[in-house]
């Protein structure tokens, strides 16, 4: 009876102390099924995005007029092969630039996050001291404020200015990226702290190596591997806040097609038409459920003591 | 904290007399007035002593949009949203906290893979959509399960005028569930892994040997050490959930806070939305240290200065 608890007695985790070679990272990786599902997805989401200009069935602002009676199409109706939203725009086609839109937002959003958060992170676990107290400070403040209420508050006041017009593609990546930055932060503020006690740090700065230089070149390519595993789920967080952004009107405005600004009218035609709200969700929910998968398969793949 | 949020309120170009600016009835004169008999003429830290001295005892301002002091609009709300948030979260910690036991002691049984899929599927559901399709499918169409006919309301916090308590409960159902979906997903995750690390060590071995039967021993040793961590998780899920609730109650049309914040959004007053802000702010660091707090109480072996 008691036998058949899960214990494993005497289990003493592997410590890597060197980072696992190339080889070694694919054969794990391809073991983890998942995540292989989920790169080739995210490759076949990624080709229909750049190639949103050659594949289109249609284009995506074009109002089929001959079709359209003031409701959405069924999908099938007239060559919509997905149907088309209430405004009689092909469904496919914007779904197809909604892609382009959204993964071009999380892919540049996250590169700015990234970079923000390595930079203040490893400046704060190598100096240590007051420079560490203020950015640690900076980033507790960052994360005790909820995130999405602040986007909001923040695109309302560059809309306030302006108009709801001038919520671009640029203010939307910025504005998101000059956030999602405290976790990364952190993150690499953890290993730089270990790291710079280690034997090549100090004979880095023996030789008389200068600060910048011990950071870029010696400790951060030892730090890569929980940085890369961060990087792609936060691509999957800032795709879900773009499209929540979005759907509140606060995000990409129209007519730019985005996976979130399609669901924005969906609700008010959910019950004549229920396509037009299924399938850019389905959208967001196969590639963020994709991501998060390749993320997992990259964690299990380049250090299996993460976690 | 409070700087920053005022800062970035106030010398946002346009600043809290937006609304006005894009009336064509009011001149530069008004304006000039306004914003003498509001101080806002006045240097920036003396505004922001004035405003954290009004904050502390308890005056927000007023909303523009509301036509009412910023804490009477919150304040009338609140009660709403945290009935969803409780809900909510207590549902969350059921199940979740449920899932993930079952999830660890049946580690790679079917049982497990479903759970662990399961959450994969919360985790990366967009909550606005997963809104819109329990809206369609229990709602719109009134899917028929267990020989019941489902037809929720989709909208609204109630649809009688004097309470009932069956009539609420079905309002709260649907809100409940898609609020909920992310933290189950987050905590039935965290709390396999937790689960897991717990069952590996010595006492559990030890109690295991000393005869105690495998449901006493999971529930009474293991659960006890394994939520522990989970006071962290929860604190930090916080900010997510008052996230989660200002989409729920807009796709709802829940009569709380959050709906309160996307009208405030849309007509621009900032008054009300630095009030939302520093109140959930407020909240969130308070729960933060109270779960510190609760920490070091539950596990002895974390001691504070």
């Amino acid at each position: 009876m008691a036998a058949s608890l899960p214990i494993t007695p005497g289990a003493v985790p592997v410590v890597e102390e060197t980072a696992p070679s190339r080889n070694t990272v694919w054969r794990r990786f391809r073991r983890h099924k998942p995540a292989l599902i989920g790169a080739v997805i995210i490759i076949f989401m990624a080709l229909i995005a750049i190639g949103a200009n050659v594949l289109k069935p249609a284009d995506p602002n074009f109002i089929d007029q001959v079709n359209w009676q003031g409701y959405p199409l069924a999908p099938g109706v007239a060559h919509h092969i997905l149907g088309t939203d209430e405004n009689g725009r092909d469904l496919l086609a914007r779904l197809m630039f909604g892609a382009r839109i959204s993964l071009t937002v999380a892919l540049f959003a996250v590169i700015m996050g990234i970079s923000i958060g390595t930079f203040l992170g490893a400046i704060s676990g190598y100096y240590g001291g007051w420079v560490d107290f203020i950015i640690m400070r900076a980033t507790d403040v960052v994360l005790s404020i909820p995130l999405l209420p602040l986007l909001l508050v923040l695109t309302a006041i560059v809309a306030g200015t302006s108009n709801k017009a001038s919520l671009n593609f640029g203010v939307i990546v910025v504005l998101i990226g000059g956030l999602s930055w405290p976790s990364v932060a952190r993150l690499v503020r953890a290993s730089f702290l270990s790291l710079r006690e280690r034997e090549f740090a100090e004979a880095a700065k023996a030789v008389g190596n200068r600060d910048g230089r011990i950071i870029f070149r010696h400790l951060l390519p030892n730090a890569v591997a929980p940085i890369i595993v961060q990087a792609t789920l936060e691509v999957a967080n800032v795709i879900i806040l773009e499209s929540t952004l979005s759907f509140l009107g606060f995000g990409i405005q129209p007519p730019t097609a985005s996976w979130g600004n399609m669901l924005a009218n969906a609700q008010s035609n959910i019950t004549v038409a229920p396509w037009a709200a299924i399938f850019p969700g389905l959208c967001i929910l196969v590639t963020v459920l994709a991501i998060n998968y390749l993320g997992d398969g990259l964690r299990d793949a380049l250090d299996p003591n993460m976690r | 904290m409070s700087i920053v949020l005022f800062t970035i309120l106030q010398y946002a170009p346009g600043g809290p007399l937006t609304p006005y600016l894009q009336n064509p009835h009011i001149t530069e004169a008004d304006i000039i007035r306004l914003k003498h008999n509001l101080g806002l003429d006045q240097p920036g830290y003396v505004q922001y002593f004035k405003w954290l001295f009004q904050v502390v005892r308890g005056d927000f301002g007023w909303s523009m949009s509301n036509s009412e002091p910023v804490s009477q609009a919150i304040l009338e709300r609140l009660p709403a949203t945290l009935t969803l948030m409780g809900c909510a979260f207590v549902f969350s910690l059921a199940i979740g906290v449920t899932a993930g036991i079952i999830s660890a002691v049946r580690q790679y049984s079917w049982l497990d893979y479903t759970v662990t899929t399961l959450a994969f599927f919360g985790q990366s559901m967009p909550v606005f959509w997963f809104a819109l399709m329990m809206q369609l499918a229990f709602s719109v169409v009134g899917i028929t399960a267990f020989g019941y006919k489902f037809s929720l309301p989709s909208a609204g916090i109630s649809s009688l005028d004097n309470f009932d308590f069956w009539d609420r409960l079905q309002h709260l159902v649907l809100p409940t569930v898609v609020l909920s979906l992310l933290f189950i997903a987050q905590w039935s995750r965290f709390m396999r892994s937790s689960m897991l690390e717990v069952v590996r060590t010595d006492y559990m071995r030890t109690a295991a040997a000393k005869g105690v039967s495998q449901r006493a021993v999971i529930l009474k040793h293991g659960l006890k050490n394994a939520l522990i961590p989970l006071v962290t998780v929860i604190a930090l899920s916080l900010p997510g959930l008052f996230a989660g609730a200002v989409v729920t109650e807009t796709i709802f049309a829940w009569p709380g806070m959050g709906r309160l914040f996307i009208n405030a959004l849309g007509q621009f007053d900032f008054a009300l939305l630095m009030g939302y802000m520093m109140l959930t702010s407020f909240l969130v660091i308070t729960f933060n240290l109270v779960a510190d707090l609760c920490y070091a109480w539950l596990d002895p072996r974390v001691k504070y200065n």
